[in-house]
């Protein structure tokens, strides 16, 4: 096979090649997660005593609005979409993605909507400092003149995740090779199939929102200020019926990654694939439902904290599905503990921690106690970090030797697994006490009964930092070089990228394989 | 030991060991939800401890099959594996049993949702404001009306490398220069609002949380039954000064909250007549730079240099050095959809006076401007 392609910065630029378009996402993710990784160094410095000692608290604020809004959409959402692009063509005999042109584009975007949120925090008045879920007024009239270019950058970022979703859904529709029926595809297909819909559902309301702000901020119009007959609710609902299938679009991929892996290293089909999809596709539906969880103390009417608090329990059920199933799927296995599936166990352990405390918060009475206090920071912590973030890295070490042809260091890659996991819950777990004690979330200090835990915590967030720096050299050594990977790289892994060579050629599949 | 106290103690064991450090070192510190003075607050509490009873049982359960699993079911002990897949019985099971569990953990939540949201027939009613960055409240059935702010020794304290530590505080962070004053075991009907961006005022122990949102207002109620100091704080990001909006509530006798109450009422009357008095500007100065420091300082900054693109500067300011009239307007009026509020409706007219007398005269201002209250028009 022949490659044709240019060589240099013109690849990058010009590439329709969704093996390049794949690997330019993972390293935007990966430098856009370093950088939200450094802001949250910065966070966890400032807390580690109480006083203040390391920022003003206009910049702290600034530090977790930045954090959070990297992280969820420079970071996770793309890392998810660089795998759709490596594997999703891979996966079910396709030559490539169905709108290759497209797909540069809604790269491209990337850099320059995240070169502009983060060029926001050098702008006079500061960059935003409201919040990653940006709350009006404080994000409207109270918020510096950085804020239309965060509006503007938003924008740019639901562009580039609607055409990436308009993209992965018309390869999986239109180029599965033939015999590649819609329930023989592997679980990361479908769950990126569910995603995309979800993207393309939601981040047109997000940038309805977003809108809103802008004409609320520069025309004089009062969507959201109660003083010209808005309302401000209004936005939290607006914010939230994107955010709360948002969630679900950071963890259904991470779901698929983890329902590949495990059947891998137990040497043993996954236990109910039918049930998995159809939990997928419950979960997705309820989060059209149950936004109103994430604002239980706006002051709704009693009837509709109950209906939001049922809905939301409701969530459970398929999770709990997708949990027992990858538990079955281990049970009577024959496991084997490479680097990609030590993540996935830690994956199926607190993930599964997330979603109890996850369960806790639906419960509108309870949550009047735990809103907007540590008790939720863990919480999404727990779900986002070592749920879609543990998944993330247990991908790339999963797929690295078929993508580079070689593999990566196992005793590393061991040592920043344990390194990890050790830190991630020295980190988090304190803060769940934290907040049930009654430490609100995003100040930049607090009470003293506060200090040993958030000491402890600091001291977690640092290893956790440093661990990811050696991530960031074991990949590196093995792009440069390492053993050769076999075809299969596992031991008997299903799926067609396996049967293609190692590293895999610049183009595949260009005669579709047949699928029994 | 009672049984609650022998649950209190697993638990705690039980997070402790999560975070792989030994429950004596832990023993101080409060590892669980905080317990109420109110009977909502204990239902709350039961609610809470049962669901993580029902969750730490599931999952005890779920990860004691997979670590069995992780151990026996390994390549490396010789483990073969086994090709079972799909069964219906199994996933119609385990489908339903976390069904049923949902339903048990909904019939309780039910019942305390609905005593927390019936706020008819209180004893006392008290609106709560929140402004950037301090609670204004109001006592509906006495007309008391003060301001509440963080304490001067915690606002000391917390100002970058101001060289104290906040260990030494009193209860730092958590205090207020006028806490809300409240009879033990009586139905108190909280009203929440804000003047310009979202709060919530939550006090832990008093199992409140309730957004204050700007052009609505939110009903919440507690009634405690012990005598006591309760604290709490601003629990919705509000801007710059998010954590140092704290909340005080004393609940005492009746007795004691009827001489608080005229107390407040003498005072209210007190300050009115400072209104009418004309004030030398030594006095103004002296006055004008404590209101200062207390109302304005935070935005502003102690040097009068504001913060460039967020808040203008008082030194050299076009305002401050500019007509009389104008500054008075923007004190009292304020700026609306800017973080600059109506300070009218929260100082009195002496206030008001000094600290416009001070703004004009210091960090290099030197207009000479001396500013008394009977200028001030409300
Ligand atoms: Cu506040």
């Amino acid at each position: 096979m022949s490659d044709h392609k240019p060589t240099g910065i013109t690849r990058w630029l010009f590439t329709t090649n969704h093996k390049d378009i794949g690997t330019l996402y993972l390293w935007f993710a990966f430098i856009m997660f370093l950088v939200g990784g450094a802001m949250a160094m910065v966070i966890r410095a400032e807390l580690m005593e109480p006083g203040m000692q390391v920022v003003d608290p206009l910049f702290f604020n600034s530090m977790t609005t930045m954090h959070g809004l990297i992280m969820v959409f420079g970071a996770v959402m793309p890392a998810m979409v660089g795998f759709a692009n490596w594997m999703v063509p891979m996966m079910i005999g396709a030559p490539d993605m169905a709108l290759p042109r497209m797909n540069n584009w809604s790269f491209w975007i990337l850099p320059f909507a995240g070169t502009m949120l983060v060029s926001t925090l050098f702008m006079e008045g500061g960059g935003p400092a409201f919040g990653w879920t940006f709350y009006a007024p404080l994000s409207t009239t109270f918020a510096p003149a950085s804020t239309d270019f965060f509006i503007f950058a938003v924008h740019m970022l639901g562009f580039s995740s609607i055409m990436g979703a308009i993209n992965i859904i018309a390869t999986i529709l239109n180029m599965r090779a033939p015999g590649m029926t819609l329930m023989k595809m592997p679980l990361f297909v479908w769950t990126w199939l569910i995603t995309a819909f979800l993207l393309i559902a939601v981040m047109p309301v997000l940038a309805g929102a977003v809108t809103m702000m802008l004409t609320d901020r520069n025309f004089g119009t009062s969507f959201f200020d109660a003083a010209g007959g808005g309302d401000p609710v209004l936005f939290q609902h607006v914010f939230w019926f994107f955010g709360h299938p948002e969630v679900y679009i950071m963890i259904l991929p991470a779901f698929g990654i983890v329902s590949q892996i495990i059947p891998t290293f137990a040497r043993k089909q996954l236990f109910g694939y039918a049930s998995m999809v159809y939990a997928t596709a419950a979960i997705a539906f309820l989060s059209f439902i149950v936004w109103a969880h994430h604002m239980f103390t706006v002051g709704m009417p009693v009837a509709g904290e109950l209906y939001f608090t049922y809905a939301t329990v409701m969530i459970a059920v398929p999770t709990a599905v997708k949990v027992f199933n990858w538990t079955a799927t281990m049970w009577k296995g024959s496991m084997t503990f490479e680097t990609p599936m030590l993540w996935a166990v830690a994956f199926v352990f607190l993930f599964t921690i997330g979603g109890f405390t996850g369960l806790m918060m639906g419960v509108a009475p309870a949550d009047f106690q735990y809103h907007d206090s540590y008790f939720i920071v863990a919480h999404f912590h727990y779900v986002l970090v070592t749920g879609a973030v543990f998944a993330i890295i247990a991908g790339i070490y999963y797929w690295i030797p078929k993508w580079t042809g070689n593999m990566y260091d196992e005793r590393l890659g061991k040592i920043h697994f344990w390194w990890s996991t050790i830190s991630v819950n020295v980190l988090f777990f304190p803060q769940h006490f934290l907040g049930l004690a009654g430490m609100p979330r995003r100040i930049p200090d607090y009470a003293v009964q506060f200090a040993e835990f958030n000491f402890m915590s600091s001291i977690g967030g640092f290893a956790f930092g440093a661990a990811q720096l050696l991530f960031l050299y074991i990949v590196i050594k093995c792009i440069r070089g390492g053993d050769k990977a076999t075809d299969t790289v596992w031991e008997n892994p299903e799926g067609l990228e396996w049967t293609i060579p190692s590293p895999a050629p610049y183009h595949t599949f260009e005669t579709a394989p047949k699928v029994k | 030991m009672s049984a609650s106290k022998i649950m209190k103690k697993l638990f705690s064991l039980l997070c402790a060991g999560l975070v792989l450090i030994p429950a004596s070192v832990l023993a101080d510190y409060e590892l669980n939800l905080t317990p109420s003075v109110t009977q909502l607050g204990r239902d709350i509490y039961d609610l809470h401890m049962l669901i993580l009873w029902i969750v730490t049982i599931v999952g005890i359960g779920v990860f004691a099959v997979i670590i069995y699993s992780l151990i026996n079911h390994r390549k490396s002990k010789g483990a073969v594996a086994a090709q079972f897949h799909e069964s219906a019985t199994v996933e119609f099971v385990w489908t339903v049993i976390p069904f049923i569990i949902l339903v048990a953990i909904a019939v309780p939540a039910t019942k305390t949702l609905l005593a927390i949201e019936d706020t008819s027939n209180p004893d006392l009613t008290i609106k709560a404001t929140g402004w950037q960055w301090k609670w204004e409240y109001e006592y509906l059935d006495s007309g008391v009306h003060f301001f509440s702010s963080l304490d001067k020794a915690s606002n000391d304290a917390r100002q970058m490398n101001s060289g104290t530590d906040p260990r030494t505080v009193p209860n730092y962070l958590l205090d207020v220069d006028k806490p809300i004053v409240v009879p033990v075991n009586k139905k108190i009907r909280i009203l929440t609002t804000a003047n310009d961006v979202i709060h919530a005022w939550w006090v832990p122990e008093l199992a409140i949380k309730r957004d204050a949102i700007p052009g609505f207002i939110n009903e919440s109620w507690f009634k405690a039954e012990k005598t006591g100091t309760y604290r709490g704080q601003c629990a919705e990001l509000c801007g710059k000064d998010h954590g140092f909006m704290p909340i005080v509530v004393n609940v005492v006798s009746e007795g004691e909250y009827n001489d608080w109450i005229a107390k407040q009422k003498k005072l209210a009357k007190a300050s009115a007549a400072s209104a009418n008095k004309t004030w030398s500007k030594a006095d103004l100065m002296k006055r004008g730079q404590e209101v200062y420091n207390a109302q304005c300082a935070a935005c502003h900054q102690a040097n009068g240099q504001g913060i460039p693109g967020v808040f203008p500067a008082i030194a050299g300011g076009k305002i401050t050095t500019g007509p009389v009239k104008g500054h008075i307007d923007i004190v009292v009026k304020g700026k609306a959809g800017t973080a600059m509020q109506a300070f009218g409706a929260q100082l009195n007219a002496a206030d008001l006076a000094a600290v416009i007398t001070y703004e004009r005269n210091a960090f290099g201002n030197k207009t000479g401007d001396v500013v008394q209250p009977s200028q001030i028009s409300k």
